[in-house]
């Protein structure tokens, strides 16, 4: 912080030169310096207050991309489908790490450098705060009034009254200073001039430090997180259960130094799944808006434990020795069974639907590897409250389970499991399979709801019963070790800011000497002066504040304000003190 | 949830009448500015001050106050705001005895509109059952009753009613985009919304908004006061009379930092509450989601402010700029990224 200027009432003046010839700053020639200077002046350079306000602007810019562009972080499908779309400028994109640009070199290195300006700015200046606690309040000036506040008083001389010494007067302007929150110190007592320092409002220069650090508590907090956290996915049906081991995962993200081995060994049964919709027909675009989500879900701490109930809502997850586990997802999970051709049963369970609309028209996927001779394969939609006349496309017009209905179209074929490429469940590719109906053939889709329950496939392939709908939920998993951290430095963070904005960090100079009033009368003349640290809108105020102690102090003897030190002998650089000041 | 939709009629219906009033004020403002630079310019007449010869003892801008005023009498210096004193408006922005009585109908209206369109959103709330900030159209029309109600209470310490026109004009803006651009009936609030953080997170975002709102209009006068006041200085004609009931740039930067600081700190508080509440919804607090990345770079740029001010070369004008960039980013981050952009903050689907 040696180098930057914060604008005191009397401030640089805006914008007539931007660079003036700084003081006190090493090393600023170059080319004597060796390696070692070099780094010295790298390290002025970076400390500099330009420079973190440019880092600070480059940050900026550097994070809008992240909302340009598709980010992995958010959205991978997204990011691969923006690259075959623009196969060249998708490949120039990623080289530039733009589709992760919270986590590529360039945004890092602009962080980084951040935060080591600031502490190479912060840390030199908190010493220097430490100094200046433990010191002494600094020296008076020579001349008070030059200060942006300053004024003078004539003590003394009412009905006769004599006037106050200027040890006394200065004696008490300390100890009324102190009682406003100021630290004091007497100066030059015994002197034709003894003069008081006082100074306030040093938790702002506390606060200013705190806040810089604290943002570096949230940076290590997020790292931590990063580092020995996880998030994990997993779509759990009415019924089932969730154990918390890798496998109980439909996808896994672990931290980069995060070992599965640790995992809370918990499990987490989803009991009931309810849904709540508007029914309200006032506004008819609200209609079947959703209102309220609730699973009720019992929860194992660990193999063998007490199992207790707990409710997950959207904003309420439920946690496990720091695991929270959250609801952002719902759906249909029709329950199917597929009897295959030779006779068998080679599937039976929920189905998990995705829902595409308002009103959870859901699309349907299974497969069916196991089925034989042939391997089956069923897409469609599932219509929660399904109407339509004969002929013509049935539509779901409610999210409620009035009136279910499965609408599917059959192939047969090689599923193309085997091959060992991972394949996305909820996607059939029907280009090697061979049809056996669907609504555009002639034999039409297949038609399953309350009425009929079961379809023979044509061709002998086997058999389709629709016998259930079942709810489920899915949840995001997440574990973050940092999230404490980040949120006691952000605590931390706010109260200095609030401190280093709102405290006032003023100096008061007071200086008592004899002179004369106007009338030729013995006086003693108080003089002060204000001087703020910062921004300071109040300083005016704090005079008048002053003035007002000092005349209830003095208003016996008797107390006018003088125009000045200049009307009165008292001079400003009385003989006997010691020229003290810078 | 029940939605009382007569009552939500009536709030469309004071809506609108609020906007029309504003209207009316944001007219009266405009012509207290015309009618009043013209009649101080018209007081002043032929005594107007002899720009050139007072230039002439080399203006040092921003010199201690306290030493000028000690030599401005034996003729050495002159202040540069001692030089502008016939051209800007007082800099503490005190109240004068002087008669605006377009003004004083611009303020009188403007708390007339401020009143409707209170019941207007309160009457939406109780219409709606809940909170009235679930939807862009209630976001804009909450968030300008707050740009006018900040603004009327900072009239009662300060006479600010030269940015009246600025404000009104910005707060008819916004009652327009909602009930043009978002029109939205009175719905119940989606499950991923029903938080008291919405309270919290929403609330604070939108009074930070409207005290951006209204440094960002300092911000556009002081731009403007500051190129006229190089006319003056460098003794030329300045032009937009208006400008004469303006303070000088530099007070007005000094008000719009310390309203700007405040701003700051309750988008700090708007950004840690959004983290904690999204670490309550989605299990995380941070994720860059398009909503996220524009809050930070929104907290940043007004950091990048609160440092401007401390640097050396970057007060004065620059740091206008960064309060009016700070401020457009706002917007876009308002308009923008809610419609164009999709996130977990759209809110589509479940
Ligand atoms: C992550 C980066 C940073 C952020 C977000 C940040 C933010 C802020 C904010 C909001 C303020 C104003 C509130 C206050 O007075 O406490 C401030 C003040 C300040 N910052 Fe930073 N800062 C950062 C880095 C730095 C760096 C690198 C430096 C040093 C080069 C620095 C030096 C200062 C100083 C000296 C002040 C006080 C200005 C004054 O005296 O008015 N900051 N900072």
């Amino acid at each position: 912080m040696s180098t930057s200027a914060p604008p005191s009432s009397s401030g640089p003046s805006p914008g007539t030169s931007p660079e003036p010839p700084r003081k006190g700053e090493p090393g600023v020639e170059l080319p004597s310096l060796g390696p070692l200077g070099m780094l010295r002046w790298a390290w002025t350079q970076l400390t500099k207050m330009n420079t973190a306000l440019f880092l600070l602007l480059l940050l900026a810019v550097a994070a809008v991309p992240g909302s340009v562009f598709p980010q992995r972080i958010q959205d991978p499908t997204a990011v691969s489908d923006y690259i075959d779309n623009n196969p060249v400028l998708g490949e120039w994109l990623d080289r530039l790490q733009l589709f992760d640009v919270f986590s590529s070199a360039w945004f890092s290195a602009i962080y980084l450098l951040l935060f080591v300006s600031l502490v190479g700015c912060v840390l030199p200046r908190a010493a220097k705060h430490w100094r200046a606690w433990r010191a002494q309040p600094p020296r008076t000036p020579r001349r008070l009034e030059r200060l942006p506040e300053h004024r003078a008083f004539a003590l003394g001389g009412r009905d006769g009254a004599a006037e106050p010494a200027p040890d006394e007067v200065v004696a008490d302007a300390a100890r009324l200073l102190k009682k406003r929150g100021y630290r004091v110190a007497v100066r030059d007592a015994g002197t034709a001039a003894p003069s008081v320092a006082a100074e306030r409002g040093m938790w702002k220069e506390v606060g200013n430090v705190v806040f810089h650090l604290a943002l570096l508590g949230v940076l290590v907090s997020v790292a931590v997180g990063s580092l020995f956290g996880y998030k994990g996915q997993r779509v759990l049906v009415e019924g089932e259960s969730f154990v918390n081991t890798l496998i109980g995962y439909d996808s896994f993200t672990p931290g980069t130094n995060y070992d599965a081995d640790w995992l809370e060994p918990f499990s987490l049964r989803l009991d009931r799944f309810e849904a709540e919709f508007n029914r309200d027909t006032t506004v008819p675009q609200n209609y079947g808006a959703p209102l309220d989500f609730t699973a009720e879900v019992t929860v194992q701490d660990e193999p063998g434990a007490e199992p207790r109930q707990e409710v997950l809502k959207v904003n309420q997850p439920v946690e496990v020795n720091g695991v929270k586990s959250y609801l952002v997802g719902n759906g249909y999970a029709p329950v199917v069974r597929v009897t295959d051709g030779n006779g068998d049963v080679a599937f039976e369970g929920p189905v998990v639907t995705i829902p595409t609309d308002g009103v959870y028209t859901s699309s349907f996927v299974l497969k069916v590897p196991d089925a034989r001779p042939d391997q089956l394969g069923l897409v469609g939609l599932l219509l929660p409250t399904a109407v339509g006349e004969e002929g013509t496309m049935p539509r779901s017009v409610d999210p409620g389970l009035a009136n279910p209905q499965l609408i599917l179209s059959s192939y047969y074929g090689d599923l193309g499991l085997d091959s060992g490429d991972p394949q996305n469940v909820f996607v059939l590719d029907v280009e090697p399979l061979t049809e056996l109906n669907a609504m555009m053939s002639s034999n039409g889709a297949i038609k399953l709801d309350g009425a009929n329950r079961t379809y023979e496939l044509p061709e002998g392939k086997g058999t389709i019963e629709f016998l259930d709908v079942k709810r489920y939920v899915g949840l995001d998993i997440h574990y973050d070790p940092g999230k404490t951290g980040a949120f006691v430095s952000f605590l931390a963070a706010f109260a200095g800011l609030l401190m280093s904005m709102f405290i006032a960090r003023r100096r008061v100079w007071v200086r008592a000497a004899r002179g004369t009033d106007d009338d030729g009368r013995p006086t003693t003349v108080l003089e002060y002066g204000l001087l703020a640290r910062g921004e300071d809108p109040r300083l005016h105020t704090e005079a008048e504040r002053l003035a007002e102690l000092w005349t209830e102090q003095w208003q016996s003897a008797g107390v006018r304000e003088t125009g000045g030190a200049g009307r009165t002998t008292a001079t400003a650089t009385p003989a006997g003190t010691p020229a003290g000041n810078e | 949830m029940n939605v009382n939709e007569t009552l939500g009629t009536w709030s469309e219906l004071f809506m609108l009448l609020a906007a029309m009033t504003y209207l009316v004020s944001f007219v009266a403002f405009a012509w207290d500015l015309a009618s009043h630079s013209k009649a101080l310019r018209g007081a002043e007449g032929a005594g107007e001050r002899e720009l050139v010869g007072a230039a002439s003892g080399g203006a040092s801008r921003g010199a201690p106050a306290g030493g000028s005023a000690d030599d401005a009498g034996r003729g050495f210096r002159t202040t540069a705001r001692s030089e502008l004193a016939g051209h800007v408006a007082d800099a503490e922005m005190r109240y004068t005895g002087e008669r605006r009585p377009a003004a004083r109908v611009a303020v009188a209206v403007m708390v007339l509109a401020f009143v409707v369109h209170a019941a207007a959103v309160v009457t939406r709330a109780v219409a709606a059952d809940r909170v009235p900030w679930g939807n862009m159209y209630e976001f804009c029309t909450s968030g300008a009753l707050v740009v006018a109600g900040v603004y009327l209470a900072a009239l009662l310490a300060k006479d600010l009613r030269f940015v009246g026109t600025l404000v009104s004009g910005l707060v008819v803006i916004m009652l327009c985009a909602a009930t043009i651009g978002f029109p939205t009936p009175v719905g119940p609030l989606q499950p991923a919304l029903q938080s008291w953080w919405l309270v919290i997170h929403v609330s604070i975002a939108v009074a930070a908004s409207g005290i951006f709102t209204i440094t960002f209009a300092m911000a556009v006068l002081q731009l403007l006061q500051a190129h006229r006041e190089r006319a003056v200085l460098a003794g030329e004609r300045p032009g937009m009379p208006f400008l004469r009931l303006v303070p000088s740039a530099q007070a007005l930067e000094n008000l719009s930092f310390r309203l700007n600081a405040v701003g700051f700190a309750f988008w700090t508080f708007t950004l840690a509450a959004g983290a904690i509440w999204a670490e309550q919804a989605w299990g995380r607090y941070w994720g860059w989601d398009t909503k996220e990345v524009w809050t930070f770079v929104i907290w940043v740029v007004y950091a990048a402010y609160m440092h401007a001010r401390a640097t050396r070369g970057w007060t004065g004008t620059r740091s206008a700029w960064l309060s009016i960039v700070g401020y457009l980013c706002i917007i876009f981050n308002f308009t923008v990224v809610n419609t164009v952009f999709a996130g977990l903050h759209s809110y589509a689907g479940v």
